[in-house]
């Protein structure tokens, strides 16, 4: 048996072990303390979340789950105090860390790793879970889709009978883990004049649930996300609770919709493009008021909302600016691909590709990306990050001409490079893995022009 | 000059790129003025003997394979008779297991497998995941390295005097203990390899273009140099991956 060892001598250590790890340099010290208190005594991230008063939400979700998180924050704000994991630091430990460094907070709020969901909802035990998405990603680390489908669908079981459940209806797996549970509440768009009635190459999620035939789609808005049904079985997406209609694209700048409750309905102009964010908005909008909030406070938090770390951030460099996308995964590149076209077709880019850990060690996944209506526009790509080559087959079987792409393994000289190739008043388009946008953020931070990621406000 | 690829199942079975293999093929033939058709062979869809010259089917989830092991079952016979009349083949990963004798899950279940390949497979606890490096001989002579990415809770087994398609210099292969990697049988080659397998391996697309040619043409063909600077780049990484951090659990 452990010895047990009392909350406050643990926390202590663990608040030591953050203001350590940031005197070395390690980082924001944003998981070495949580690392630390779980190494002490496992159980103490329980407690920490059951001294919450008003509770603790979930967000997990392939892609968006940051975004739909930092939305949230931005709405509940002015209600709570938030124990946030605005790092993005979405382990168990990350969550433990959090819940340490925030001893005041009313209210928890948490980005989740979609494999570490089952074990943070068994441990928080939450007042409410928003569950976006599930997309193929890193196979080497997550497994296949339907094993986290799989994960998910247990985890959820388990809840207990007080957590409100908040799912995205317009994906088959996701909304089908409402099916089981009284008072969940579905959102999802409706709009089906941005929608794709195929489905984009590699798209997951594309047969019935219950019968194994091919869905059809009135409406694909990204990815397997849209309105289905099943031609065979008569299977289809649930009625939504929460959706986003008339929706109106506004190229990189921003995209307004209608946001549609059983109650009423508002207008939201988000400072964001894409329908991918249309997605994590509705997700932040149902969430925050299935947690109390009002549609008012809704539209003051969306439509203040910028961006999050890395995700169509902006980033002043001198007088040139760069435009961060983070890519991860196969459906979640396809749609930052779609906006930056629909936006006007960059003819310079640098892309960037790790393979940690953090980023998956396969990189096979941007094959299966649909790069092309980028390429395709390309005077120059600049290839970087430690798998350049591979990215640089990829543009190369891809018909980009060989002469249009620079290889540049280092991404600060890539960055220049890039900022070289930008002229004055200009925006460069940079698109990192999760480790590359890291490097990234290092890098310009070091010159001065962000301000670490541990000290941003919500 | 014309040839033709019999694409198996690319809607159900993409899980690890596949279609960078399929472009790989695409503009190798393309780049010296070799036409290039892909036929897309689904559910339903019927293999002529003859009409393709190289067969292609690639890896996906279980649910996945699990929907079309039946109608793979139906089409074995075609399969075994086109390569047997000479086209070249290539299969990855789920396709790799799928063309043995069976696959036995956790169960002790069964699933009857097509017989081309003279192996079989069984489910293991944990999964293979990590870079390879293979060494290969697949023309007298001529040693040649294959590095690609493999993820596979499958352990396949060879049956005696079974020719693999390499042997593992680093990483599990197929069963994470012979040191044997993937099974050739004539110009059909089966591979737990993905990443996908072609673009940093050009010499191996190369190859089965040139087989499947020679299935068209009736005579051996050989094929124009290419630049592949790059393609050799992405290879000396990979390798070197493989190196460092394959074969571990």
């Amino acid at each position: 048996m452990r010895p047990h060892v009392p909350l406050v001598a643990g926390i202590a250590a663990a608040r030591a072990a953050a203001g350590l790890s940031r005197l070395v340099g390690a980082g924001g010290g944003t998981t070495v303390p949580g690392k630390l208190l779980a190494l002490i005594d496992p159980s103490a991230v329980d407690r920490l979340a059951a001294r919450l008063p008003l509770g603790t939400a979930l967000i997990s979700a392939t892609n968006g789950k940051t975004t739909t998180a930092a939305m949230t924050a931005k709405i509940l704000a002015p209600r709570a105090r938030l124990a946030y994991n605005r790092s993005g630091a979405n382990l168990v430990s990350g969550v433990a860390s959090t819940l340490l460094a925030e001893s005041g907070a009313e209210l928890g709020l948490f980005e989740v790793d979609e494999g570490a969901f089952p074990e943070v909802a068994q441990r928080v035990r939450p007042r409410a879970v928003c569950l976006g998405n599930l997309f193929r990603d890193q196979l080497d680390r997550y497994g296949e889709l339907e094993l986290i489908a799989e994960r998910w669908r247990a985890a959820v079981r388990d809840l207990p009978e007080t957590t409100a459940l908040v799912a995205n209806g317009d994906d088959p797996q996701v909304g089908d883990l409402a099916r089981e549970r009284s008072g969940a509440v579905l959102f999802g768009l409706d709009d089906p004049r941005h929608g794709a009635t195929g489905l984009s190459h590699a798209a997951d999620s594309k047969w019935c649930l219950v019968c194994g035939r091919p869905y059809r789609y009135t409406a694909a808005y990204v990815g397997h996300l849209g309105d289905y049904h099943c031609e065979s079985c008569g299977h289809q997406r649930p009625g939504l609770d929460v959706a986003a209609r008339s929706i109106e694209l506004d190229g990189l700048e921003s995209v307004a919709f209608d946001l549609v409750t059983r109650e009423a309905t508002r207008r939201i102009r988000l400072r964001l493009p894409g329908l991918y964010n249309v997605y994590n908005a509705v997700a932040a909008a149902t969430l925050s008021i299935t947690l109390g909030a009002t549609l008012d406070e809704v539209e003051v938090g969306l439509e203040s909302f910028s961006a999050a770390f890395g995700r169509f951030e902006r980033i002043e460099i001198g007088d040139r600016r760069l435009l961060v996308l983070l890519i991860k995964n196969p459906a979640g590149a396809n749609e930052a691909v779609r906006t930056l076209v629909t936006g006007g077709p960059p003819r310079l880019a640098v892309i960037a590709l790790n393979d940690a850990i953090a980023d998956g060690r396969d990189v096979s996944w941007i094959w299966d990306v649909d790069f092309e209506p980028l390429f395709d526009g390309l005077d120059r790509l600049v290839a970087s990050g430690d798998r350049a080559a591979e990215l640089a087959l990829r543009a190369k079987y891809g018909g980009v001409p060989a002469d249009v792409v620079e290889l540049e393994t280092d991404l600060g000289r890539a960055l220049d490079r890039g900022l070289a190739l930008t002229e004055p008043g200009g925006e460069l388009v940079v698109l990192p893995t999760y480790t590359a946008m890291l490097a990234l953020r290092k890098i310009v931070t070091e010159r001065g022009f962000v301000r670490p990621y541990w000290k941003q406000a919500a | 000059m014309k040839v033709v690829i019999g694409h198996l199942y690319p809607d159900y079975l993409n899980i690890y790129a596949d279609r960078g293999n399929i472009a790989v093929f695409e503009r190798r033939a393309a780049w010296r003025g070799i036409e290039l058709e892909v036929d897309e062979v689904g559910p339903g869809d019927e293999v002529r003997p003859g009409a393709h010259d190289l067969l292609y089917i690639g890896g996906g989830q279980d649910r996945e394979q699990a929907l079309i092991a039946p109608d793979l079952a139906a089409k074995g016979e075609s399969v075994m008779a086109a390569v047997q009349r000479g086209a070249a083949l290539l299969a990855v990963c789920g396709g790799y297991q799928l063309l043995g004798r069976f696959y036995r899950d956790r169960s002790g279940a069964e699933l009857p497998g097509v017989g081309l390949f003279p192996l079989y497979t069984v489910a293991g606890e944990r999964r293979m995941i990590g870079d390879v490096l293979l060494e290969c001989e697949l023309e007298p002579g001529a040693r040649r390295t294959l590095a690609g990415f493999e993820n596979h809770a499958g352990r396949t087994y060879l049956d005696e005097g079974a020719e693999p398609l390499g042997r593992v210099v680093a990483g599990f292969g197929n069963d994470g203990e012979s040191g044997l990697e993937g099974c050739r049988v004539g110009r059909a080659l089966g591979t737990y390899l993905h990443g996908p397998l072609l673009p940093r391996n050009p010499w191996l697309a190369d190859w089965l273009l040139a087989q499947a040619l020679r299935h068209r043409l009736g005579e051996a063909l050989a094929l124009e140099e290419l630049e592949d600077s790059l393609e050799a780049e992405a290879h000396a990484v990979s390798s070197a991956r493989a190196h460092e951090r394959g074969g571990r659990y």
